[in-house]
């Protein structure tokens, strides 16, 4: 018998807010231990949550990318569980009511070929502190309270991802969803998004769904795909032996990639969820969420349908630039500022300007060329005044390291290409005299042959002229000289 | 003893005319409370050489200061229930889990207490956690009545409501949850107000029951009531249930005309389990309200036989959430030796709470778990807002509620601690008010045969706290009570 999987995941995201979700303390990654703390966010007696509305713009502006229904009435939880790094033993979070519902996305897999994977809800919380355990001879365990109180979105789908790797599109897609509208950093290294996935297997075509196991912080793009793929082999094999799956919270051991059990369904918690006293539900007006979904950015799929079809450039080509938003942005400015085709202006960034940029270190957003020098330097490129393999190779690292104009490079290296004939003569006469062989194959091969010693030459003539000389005029003189002399 | 009599609005002018000291008044409390102390207990903390500090720096300030700059409490004295945080002060609520926790922040109401110059002499008894209604759950002994030393002062604010009557304070803070204000302040004789819910921010009130809780003044007199709420009511940024709506001036509302007002008198309160006495010295006052030309109308609150039973699902529940925080973890006692962390937490807990805390967690966590939340907790909060719109209706007729404050007057210390049912029962007439998120205020209408004092409740609408207090002060003048207990 054949088996598939059904997968659902459950998607933390931290919110890029400046400060927490219940008090004013800094939301920052790496601070020393326990220096972004108050009496809120440590569970001092007698502190109150209040909402920071910060937190709810960016978790709605995150709910509208991902297509979902927003509710305008919602409503704080308590969730309890006994923890050191819990403060007040319960998480403040989202239950019966949350903010949004019934979203989706779309994966793109490596064949091409779409799905919509359905978002069932998506609600806010506050993330718990750090427990440290002591190393080596240490005994001790530590609390580190700074992340306590940071603002999270969980994003839960439906069970719509059918194998690993869609999976990993899934969140990898999420990712980049939450990154472009900037409520995200996308560090999944530092927790920015922790991942819970929910998997159980069927025979192939069956409609039931099987026992379901959870696995627990899965936290970046290759152990999601590990773990499921593991899980999935291990969820069969049990089947195939004759056993049942049994319904628990397993953990995902990343050094030896399999997953090992945590509890059982019978010493699951019981979470005690009642509505939260201290905060008022949470009301979003018409008039805020207007404000909220016009400060939206337009979103990567759409940008990539439109550069498709406002730039003429292939949809590969389009998912590249769409990966990063400062990246789209820089290559719509470059193309709007350049008179030829916008293909062009795609191709130089994503082969030559994103690979300089790497050896420099640099992010597109910190690039110091600007959208308009590459359409500077493509013109010249189109008015032959230099060639397009000096501007790739001389001219684009050069604008990377200074950031100066194409134009002032061309003249400060003298790198303007030789489109003068007799010039190019001389230099050819010359070529032709260290190159006897190629003259030979001209000479004495069929056509064949002959246009393949023209292309060596021409290749001979750009290194002697560092790829100054003009490849048109060479492609007609060459032979020319050849039948000359 | 003198100065320990005179009103808050007194001792001010006092200040401002530069014919008292802070340094004097301080002192003559401090005497005070030592000489009552040995037989009350109704401080647990009393800071005494903090108070000594910032009364002499007041004195000196005072010298400087015009009387236009001197605010209303510059110098004066308060004590806190020790379940208020007062920063750098210890604040135990009563209980072993928090002996030895050092406040680390101001509450809202005492940041603005502050400003207005008050100067804090200590922290009052109470019930552990303020879950009680005799001030015996405290885990530093129980406070006495002093109107009779053998008996319980109510609770939970029973060392608040003790310490003002036996003038060893000049006026507290006390929280109301379930009518810890209001029981205390009946049983001792003197005034407690629980204001509107929202109406005062609970920052830094440690929460017992959040939807409940409410912190209000314990005072000698309706004057002195007014005069601190008129200090610490207000909407706060710090406390997302306080709410956004105008502070009126209670002190200028206290003598307008109550000729004209309707007064509800709902049939259920004269009832069951009523001393003959309690309904007696009510119904007097009722009589003088009456002559005085408020018309008296019978009511009825079908649903506030309900509130008990409502009540006591609710309010463990949320504390059973609330008090999950004393862990062992951070700031609280820590059981000496453990096993390892789920040991550490069940030792710690188990030592470090009482046994009606521990009753009341275990209630909570009862009915919020899987598969009861539903019987239990939704439907007492469908309950509540019944009880709720019962009031709307009744204040459709009405302009204020009267009933009695408790079905008796103070009782014998250890006659109810082993029948918790009969404890929970005393609180009968004043817990729909906190279900319902109303404002009561309790003052002195009589004394019984014992000589022990009659409490009379005024319950008004919703924000209407002008209201209950100009009724209260007009009775409380017509009445003209000597409320000075033997002590």
């Amino acid at each position: 018998m054949e088996f598939e999987a059904v997968i659902g995941l459950e998607v933390h995201a931290q919110l890029l807010t400046e400060t927490k979700i219940f008090c004013s303390c800094k939301n920052e990654f790496g601070a020393p231990p326990n220096t972004n703390v108050c009496p809120v966010c440590l569970g001092m007696p007698g502190s109150l949550p209040v909402l920071n509305k910060k937190a709810v713009e960016y978790a709605v502006k995150a709910a509208l990318a991902l297509n979902c229904k927003i509710n305008r009435y919602s409503v704080f939880a308590r969730k309890h569980y006994f923890y050191p790094d819990l403060p007040k033993a319960y998480q403040i979070t989202q239950y019966e009511l949350p903010f949004a519902e019934n979203g989706w996305i779309e994966i793109e897999k490596p064949d091409g070929t779409k799905k919509k994977i359905r978002i069932k809800r998506i609600h806010m919380e506050e993330d718990a502190g750090k427990t440290i355990h002591g190393e080596g001879l240490d005994p001790n365990s530590y609390v580190d309270l700074n992340r306590a109180g940071t603002p999270l979105i969980e994003i839960v789908s439906e069970p719509d991802i059918s194998t690993p790797e869609e999976a990993r599109l899934y969140m990898q897609k999420l990712r980049d969803i939450l990154v472009w509208i900037g409520v995200n950093d996308g560090n999944l290294e530092e927790g920015s998004l922790r991942c819970d996935a929910n998997v159980s297997i069927r025979p192939k075509g069956s409609d039931k769904l099987g026992t379901r196991t959870e696995i627990k912080n899965v936290n970046s793009f290759r152990f999601i795909q590990k773990a499921l793929e593991y899980e999935i082999e291990r969820q069969i094999k049990v089947v195939r032996s004759g056993g049942e799956v049994v319904q628990e919270t397993r953990l995902f051991d990343s050094q030896r990639g399999i997953t090992k059990t945590m509890r059982t369904k019978e010493e699951a918690e019981d979470y005690r969820y009642f509505p939260e006293p201290d905060l008022p539900p949470l009301i979003i007006d018409d008039e805020w969420l207007e404000s909220i979904k016009a400060s939206l950015p337009e979103l990567p799929d759409q940008v990539k349908e439109r550069f498709i079809r406002d730039y003429g450039i292939t949809s590969y080509d389009a998912d590249i630039l769409v990966r990063d938003r400062a990246l789209a942005r820089f290559f719509e400015e470059a193309a709007k500022n350049y008179s030829g085709e916008a293909k062009k202006v795609a191709n130089i960034i994503i082969s030559d300007l994103l690979g300089a940029l790497n050896e420099e270190k640099l992010e597109i957003s910190e690039s110091p060329v600007e959208p308009l020098h590459v359409a500077q330097l493509l013109e010249l490129v189109d008015k032959e005044v230099i060639s397009l393999r000096v501007a790739k190779e001389e001219i684009i690292p050069e604008m990377v390291k200074s950031g100066k104009e194409p134009r002032a490079i061309v003249e400060e290296k003298g790198l303007v290409q030789i489109s003068d004939e007799s010039a190019l003569k001389e230099i050819i006469k010359k070529v032709l005299e260290n190159n006897e062989k190629a003259v030979k194959q001209y000479r004495e091969g069929n056509d064949k042959q002959k246009q393949k010693a023209v292309k060596f030459l021409i290749g001979q003539v750009m290194k002697e002229t560092r790829g100054k000389a003009n490849p048109k005029l060479l492609n007609q003189l060459i032979p020319q000289v050849l039948e000359e002399v | 003893m003198e100065l320990l009599n005179k009103s808050l609005r007194e001792l001010n002018e006092l200040i401002k005319r530069k014919e008292v000291k802070p340094t004097e008044i301080l002192e003559e409390l401090l005497n005070r409370i030592k000489e009552t102390e040995p037989k009350l207990n109704a401080y647990i903390t009393v800071t005494e050489e903090k108070a000594r500090k910032k009364a002499e720096i007041a004195d000196k300030e005072l010298e400087k200061l015009g009387e236009d700059e001197i605010p209303e409490l510059f110098g004066i004295p308060l004590s806190i229930k020790d379940n208020i945080n007062v920063e750098n002060v210890r604040m135990t609520c009563a209980s072993k889990i928090l002996e030895n926790f050092i406040s680390p922040y101001d509450a809202t109401v005492i940041k603005k207490l502050r400003e207005r110059g008050a100067i804090f002499v200590g922290k009052n008894n109470l019930d552990e956690f303020a879950m009680g209604s005799s001030t015996e759950t405290s885990y530093f002994g129980p406070t006495k009545n002093p109107w009779d030393l053998e008996r319980v002062p109510g609770g939970s604010s029973g060392g608040s409501a003790a310490a003002v009557s036996a003038r060893s304070a000049i006026a507290s803070l006390g929280s109301d949850t379930g009518g810890s204000i209001r029981q205390p302040a009946a049983l001792c004789g003197v005034v407690g107000l629980k204001p509107t819910y929202g109406r005062v921010s609970r920052y830094g009130l440690t929460a017992f029951a959040s939807s409940l809780d409410q912190i209000g003044p314990i005072t000698k007199t309706v004057e002195d009531a007014a005069y601190l709420l008129n200090i610490i009511s207000g909407q706060d940024s710090k406390d997302a249930t306080s709410v956004r709506i105008p502070v009126p001036d209670f002190l200028e509302n206290l003598n307008n005309e109550i000729k004209g007002l309707k007064a509800g008198l709902p049939k259920e309160y004269f009832v069951e389990g009523i001393e003959p006495e309690v309904k007696e010295k009510v119904l007097e006052a009722v009589k003088k309200l009456e002559s005085l030309g408020v018309e008296i109308e019978e009511i009825s609150l079908p649903n506030t036989k309900y509130a008990v039973e409502t009540y006591y699902i609710i309010a463990p529940a949320e504390a059973s959430s609330n008090l999950g925080r004393f862990d062992g973890v951070r700031y609280t006692y820590r059981a000496k030796d453990y096993k390892n962390l789920i040991d550490m937490y069940c030792k710690t807990r188990a030592e470090g709470f009482g046994d009606e805390v521990k009753r009341r967690i275990m209630i909570g966590t009862y009915t919020l778990s899987a598969g009861y939340y539903d019987a239990y907790y939704l439907k007492a909060q469908k309950v509540r807002t019944l009880i709720y719109q019962g009031f709307q209706n009744a204040f459709e007729k009405v302009d204020f509620i009267v009933t009695p404050v408790s079905p008796t007057t103070a009782f014998r210390i250890g006659e109810k601690t082993d029948d918790p049912i009969k404890m929970y029962l005393s609180d009968i007439f004043t817990i729909a008010v906190n279900l319902a998120g109303l404002p009561a205020i309790s003052i002195p209408c009589g004394f019984d045969n014992k000589n022990l004092p009659v409490g009379l409740q005024i319950i008004g609408k919703a924000f209407d706290e002008v209201t209950i207090l100009n009724v209260a002060n007009v009775i409380e003048k017509e009445l003209n009570l000597n409320t000075i207990p033997p002590v």
